[in-house]
């Protein structure tokens, strides 16, 4: 009796749906068959570039050799792997990449938000698109160009040094030294990039209410209350949105800035997951070793980035579709 | 008081502004000095003379780099890259973006190829496994490397996605009614209104191909297929090495013994990327009146 009344009403529901839910896909087919011919190119395109390359994880695994090709190599299991994180390079490039990437996102954000902040308190409008034509340039030219110029002005007889030394100072070696550099990274795209950060919260403060700001200046409230009290509060939930963003981007720690930047002086210090992966190996020839690292990358910084959306979506309301 | 008040406003100003100002020269000197050095004479840059203007003024180094085959033909390969690449990532960006942006259409396996796309774009392989695909697809020192695999962005064709659904509905029902089909519906209605977020796309997406280099270093070994500033890495980086070892030479220069002839050309550099960035500068007054659609339109959905 139970098998019978649920063979009744199962075709039942399933009539139902189709019906009045779905209509069968020979029909959705001949009315939209289009829609899909138009997401054949990127679809081939994935597959081409996104999804066949993945084959090439199993290099990670394998005693590779380009003769001997993937079928012909050795499999050797985790042993690539082991070998990266038994080495003393290990833990100093993920330390490295980590510390290079956190500071980034939070001097780079503070100062961020205090130019838009003190921007925003400037009411000539002239003035005002005279200073973000000026602050913004730099993030529209590449890290090579910057880095041709800055590795010049840094040098130990660049305009830099010169100033210090005639000031009586002594020069230093913002690129050479192991101390230093990480530093040198973290200000340098700092400078680079606060103008184009500020850009999204200047948007952001034009669309506070004057209102408020009368409000408040009726009250009493003088200019650093009114940024305090309302403009920082009014860009507060970007703040937290780019930063949760900005936290599925750690493992790459802006690689182009650091690969041009980087010699051997300062391995112990400026060495980062990717730079590490093309030097040792792609430019070393060590493919296995370079794939293990960089599978151990693309897994964690995945999950990262899953992290940061779910962040985003929990914290700020946002969906990337 | 009233007074008081007002004069304690105005110095605030004034502080505010000279800050802010001084900034704004912060972010130009760099280039100031790159101009200069590129319009110094040799002897002024190899002694380090030239700061922020130039000295023994000349345009040698531009003379001779108009005559430099490598770099021509790398400012070539750049130009190509750009004219080749823009159009194509338009085209793909579009024609995906219509069907994704239809959310009143049922459309079945839609979701299922939205999450897909964002997993292929979000994971990577890495370096070495991309490398080797590109290998066996024959893509290595192949113009197509440079503009096909990075043809569709994910952050742009979110852009055009969410203008696309902003645009309104009845425009393509009552196209559709009197007979047009999806194509004619992206290519003649769409296309035409979306004039400014596809023009966001095609200056951010011809920026980026101009800026890159790694593909070209990585996927590129014959060198007259290298971009513009893929060939100006090497040059940047092997100058950095060199300063790495000027210790040395800073001891020779104390005894008195210049040698100019092993002095790698600071100036023809400092020219070369003086001549990289032009582009951006011509394109920079455009890149500014979108750059604010761009970012409102991509990052902030509203």
């Amino acid at each position: 009796m139970g098998s019978s009344a649920v063979s009744r009403t199962e075709p039942m529901i399933r009539r139902r749906s189709v019906a009045e839910r779905r209509p069968a896909f020979g029909v959705v087919w001949g009315r939209h068959w289009m829609l899909y011919l138009m997401l054949a190119p990127a679809a081939v395109w994935l597959v081409l570039f996104h999804f066949y390359p993945l084959w090439g994880i199993a290099v990670a695994f394998l005693d590779y050799s380009p003769f001997r090709g993937v079928s012909g190599s050795p499999y050797v299991g985790l042993d690539n792997f082991r070998r990266f994180f038994d080495s003393p390079d290990a833990f100093s490039i993920i330390r490295n990449t980590i510390f290079i990437a956190l500071a980034k996102i939070a001097m780079g954000q503070v100062a961020a938000v205090a130019f838009a902040l003190t921007l925003n308190e400037v009411r000539v409008m002239l003035f005002r698109r005279m200073m973000q034509t000026a602050t913004t340039l730099p993030h529209f030219i590449s890290w090579v160009l910057i880095g041709g110029i800055l590795i010049e002005m840094l040098s130990s007889d660049g305009v830099v040094n010169r100033g210090i030394t005639a000031l009586g100072g002594q020069a230093i070696r913002f690129l050479g030294s192991a101390q230093l550099f990480p530093w040198t990274l973290i200000v340098s795209e700092t400078w680079k990039e606060f103008g184009w950060n500020a850009v999204i919260y200047l948007a952001a403060l034009t669309a506070i209410s004057p209102e408020l700001y009368e409000a408040a200046g009726v009250d009493g409230a003088g200019r650093w209350a009114r940024t305090r009290h309302i403009s920082l509060p009014g860009i507060t939930p970007i703040i937290v949105l780019l930063s949760c963003l900005s936290l599925g981007g750690i493992l790459n720690a802006g690689f182009e800035q650091v690969l041009v930047f980087l010699n051997p002086m300062v391995y112990s210090t400026g060495d980062i997951l990717d730079t590490y992966i093309y030097r040792v190996g792609l430019l070393g020839g060590e493919l296995s070793l370079g794939a293990a690292v960089g599978l151990f990358k693309g897994v964690i910084g995945f999950l990262l980035i899953l992290l940061s959306y779910w962040l985003a979506d929990k914290l700020a309301n946002y969906r990337i579709f | 008081m009233v007074t008081g008040r007002r004069l304690g406003d105005r110095l605030v100003d004034v502080l505010l502004w000279s800050i802010l100002a001084l900034l704004a020269v912060l972010s130009l000197l760099p280039f100031l000095t790159v101009i200069a050095r590129s319009l110094s004479s040799f002897v002024a840059v190899t002694t380090n003379q030239v700061s922020f203007w130039p000295i023994g003024f000349n345009v040698d180094n531009y003379v001779y780099l108009m005559r430099d085959n490598w770099f021509v033909n790398a400012f070539a390969v750049s130009v190509a890259r750009v004219l080749a690449g823009v159009p194509l990532t338009l085209l793909l960006i579009v024609i995906t973006a219509y069907p994704l942006s239809q959310d009143r259409l049922h459309m079945p396996g839609r979701t299922v190829f939205k999450i897909i796309m964002l997993v292929g774009l979000l994971f990577s392989g890495g370096l070495i496994p991309i490398y080797l695909a590109y290998k066996s697809l024959g893509l290595l020192n192949h113009f197509a490397v440079l503009v096909v695999p990075g043809a569709l962005n994910i952050f742009l064709a979110i852009i055009i996605i969410n203008f696309f659904r902003g645009l309104p509905q009845e425009l393509s029902e009552s196209a559709m009614l009197d007979g047009a089909s999806h194509f004619d519906v992206l290519f003649r209605i769409f296309v035409p209104l979306s004039r400014p977020a596809l023009a966001t796309v095609a200056l951010f997406s011809a920026v980026g191909h101009w800026n890159s280099w790694f593909d070209g270093i990585v996927f590129v070994s014959r060198q007259e297929l290298w971009p513009l500033q893929s060939y100006l890495y090497v040059q940047v980086t092997t100058r950095n090495l060199n300063r790495m070892v000027e210790v040395e030479r800073n001891q020779s220069r104390q005894a008195g013994v210049l040698d100019f002839a092993q002095a790698t050309p600071e100036a023809l550099q400092a020219a070369m990327i003086v001549l990289a960035t032009v582009p951006i500068i011509l394109v920079y007054p455009f890149l500014q009146r979108y750059f604010v659609t761009g970012l409102t339109l991509g990052s902030l959905k509203g």
